[in-house]
């Protein structure tokens, strides 16, 4: 039975009104909106279904990972009110300032004290900094392959059969474990908790593993160990300046608008 | 660090030819190259692919790369990895770019990882900082919402992927002069871990989206799959490709290609009609190149009468039968 661990980000709300959105430009941070809650960055949870569908069909254990500050512990606790069976939190001083690398190097080496994994998931990003690089990273950190951009994952007589989204349709890749694979949405929805699974995971003990617990070296944690440095931050400005065509009903501006993309020319 | 030089592309093949993210990278690189002073340089691979060198060059590369293996006739990451490493060590550049395709989302954070240095992703602004020389790598974050800007300062080769349509493609010259180099794989199979055991083709007849001219999308608010052929019916009058928001791919209302997005496809057309479209910075990131946005809504605070030009408060169930009737008649069907 397959040992699997999933990687999820808690992140502010990316669906949250773009109005509401801010930016610190000095401090080069974004500013938390109150009111827009906390959640799993939605890929993350589609890689949680991937690892339970996995889990349904052949059973097998799901421990999932979070590297982070000031957990919402009713929302980091959502994967395992899925289904998942266990929670280990990543959170240290250390960990800040860090680039995708060393988040990366981070989680690679938490894995590694986890010790048995046959499937790592991810999202294919985070949906808040839109990165998409942890997962490669926590591969290639681990010496094992990587497929990205998955919408399905099945186990197949021992072998892993992963279909990978391409820009005019999918491929379907074969690869025997350990691998990683990033999900994406066209996996589906993920499953709603159900009370009895927000019950169990309420219960579950959920530890916390500073720098020092996994064996990371300082220099490549955190600030010390990012590649790359961020010089700006700011809110693009966008001149509004619809113009709204009227009408005396809605067939009726429907035709003006018709006649109005005649008149400059569009049509 | 000193001994970095050069731009260097890293090059699609799309059906034996340059993909249109190839030029458009061969443009941006070549404004960068100009402005440190050093030489362009694309790099091929793939599978009897030495014939497309010449084209390159009159795209604006100074020197072509080729690694021709029959092995790299499928992208996969651990060949390709594999061959850029090897590319990268051998002929140090100061830059490298590639593009936010399937591919390059997949290759550049894991040879960037391998050769010890950063990539940005999703990149639609470059340039070379007067003083520093650094590239400034400006990229959309939090789904759209801010932009940052990036710089490498110590490790190389300074890496990007860059979004589509972000960046102009050169005139075709075909005077340019460059120099072609072949460079071995010197790939073992057995470090491909991965097999392709199937591809399968989603596309739609008709126009490609990418491509389009007009492009006519539906959200969220259509409200099934046969709204969406009313839809058809408009692009069919236009001569349009129809796009999507997520929700009605997620629905499977149309197939996932249509998606226009962050995650989806990147159009840039002359007229983008979007209809019971919110605007959601997400999407917006797939289409905010279009020159002309017209918004159907029935929510007049919809976030995307903020980037339209033009637009309609009304239900779409009335609107777009008299605008799709309106148009047929004006253009003469
Ligand atoms: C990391 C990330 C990546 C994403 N990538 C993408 C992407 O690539 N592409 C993408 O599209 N989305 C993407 N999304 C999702 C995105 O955030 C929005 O959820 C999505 O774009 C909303 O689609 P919509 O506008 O169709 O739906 P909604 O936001 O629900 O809007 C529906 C609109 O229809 C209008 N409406 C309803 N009924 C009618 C009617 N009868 N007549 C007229 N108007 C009507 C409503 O007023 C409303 O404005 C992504 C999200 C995340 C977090
Ligand atoms: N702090 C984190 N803790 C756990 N997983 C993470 C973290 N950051 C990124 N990931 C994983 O890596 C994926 C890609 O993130 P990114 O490269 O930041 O876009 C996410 O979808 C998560 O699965």
């Amino acid at each position: 039975m397959p040992n699997m661990i999933v990687c999820v980000k808690q992140i502010a709300d990316p669906e949250a009104p773009a109005g509401s959105f801010r930016v610190d430009e000095a401090a080069r941070k974004v500013i938390p909106a109150s009111g827009v809650s906390q959640v799993v960055s939605p890929f993350d949870e589609q890689a949680v279904e991937a690892a339970l569908r996995i889990k349904d069909a052949q059973g097998g254990k799901i421990t999932v990972l979070s590297l982070g500050k000031d957990f919402v512990m009713d929302v980091i606790r959502k994967p395992m009110a899925m289904g998942a069976d266990e929670l280990i939190l990543l959170q240290d001083p250390a960990f800040e300032g860090a680039d995708s690398r060393s988040i990366a190097y981070a989680l690679a080496m938490a894995i590694k004290k986890i010790g048995e994994y046959d499937l790592i998931f991810c999202g294919r990003q985070a949906a808040d900094w839109d990165a998409g690089q942890v997962g490669s990273g926590i591969a290639e950190f681990l010496g094992i392959p990587s497929v990205t951009v998955a919408k399905k994952v099945e186990l197949v007589d021992g072998n892993v059969r992963v279909e990978r989204v391409v820009t005019d349709g999918y491929e379907v890749i074969e690869v025997s474990p350990p691998l990683l694979i990033t999900v994406s949405n066209e996996l589906g929805e993920p499953r709603y908790p159900k009370l009895k699974g927000i019950m169990a995971a309420a219960r579950k003990e959920v530890p916390t593993w500073t720098a020092e617990d996994i064996g990371a070296e300082p220099s490549k944690l955190g600030a010390a160990g990012a590649r790359i440095k961020l010089l700006k931050l700011f809110i693009p400005v966008r001149e509004a300046k619809c113009e709204i065509i009227e009408g005396e009903n809605p067939e009726e501006a429907a035709a003006n608008l018709a006649l109005k993309l005649r008149e400059v020319k569009l049509i | 660090m000193a001994e970095n030089k050069g731009v260097m592309v890293c090059g699609e093949i799309i059906e034996g030819k340059l993909s249109s993210i190839t030029t458009e990278l061969l443009g941006g690189g070549r404004g960068l190259a100009d402005a440190l002073g050093e030489e362009l340089s694309l790099v091929l691979m793939g599978s009897g692919v030495g014939h497309l060198a010449s084209e390159a060059i009159a795209f604006g590369a100074d020197k072509v790369f080729v690694v021709d293996d029959p092995l790299l006739k499928d992208y996969q990451t651990d060949s390709y990895v594999a061959v850029m490493e090897k590319v990268v060590k051998q002929v140090s550049p100061n830059i490298l770019l590639l593009g936010q395709t399937a591919m390059g989302r997949d290759l550049a954070p894991r040879l960037a990882f391998r050769l010890d240095t950063a990539v940005s992703m999703d990149c639609v602004e470059l340039s070379i900082d007067p003083e520093s020389k650094l590239m400034l790598q400006t990229r959309p974050v939090y789904g759209g919402n801010a932009r940052a800007i990036y710089a490498c300062e110590e490790t190389r080769p300074q890496m990007a992927t860059v979004r589509s349509k972000a960046m102009d493609p050169l005139e075709r010259d075909d005077s340019r002069k460059g120099e072609v180099v072949s460079i071995e794989s010197g790939l073992d199979p057995s470090l491909i871990r991965t097999k392709v055991v199937e591809k399968v083709k989603e596309e739609v007849a008709g126009i490609k989206l990418e491509d389009a001219e007009v492009v006519v999308t539906g959200g969220r608010g259509m409200g099934s799959a046969e709204a969406f052929q009313e839809l058809e019916a408009l692009a069919k009058v236009l001569g349009a490709a129809v796009g999507a928001t997520r929700p009605p791919c997620d629905n499977g209302w149309v197939p996932s290609s249509l998606q226009v997005g962050l995650t989806g496809k990147i159009v840039g057309p002359t007229l983008y009609i979007a209809v019971a479209v919110s605007g959601s910075s997400q999407h917006m990131a797939g289409c905010s190149g279009s020159k002309n946005i017209i918004a159907i809504n029935k929510d007049a605070e919809a976030n995307i009468f903020k980037e339209a030009r033009f637009g309609v408060v009304g239900d779409y169930k009335k609107v777009l039968p008299a605008f799709t009737a309106k148009v047929k008649e004006l253009l003469g069907g």
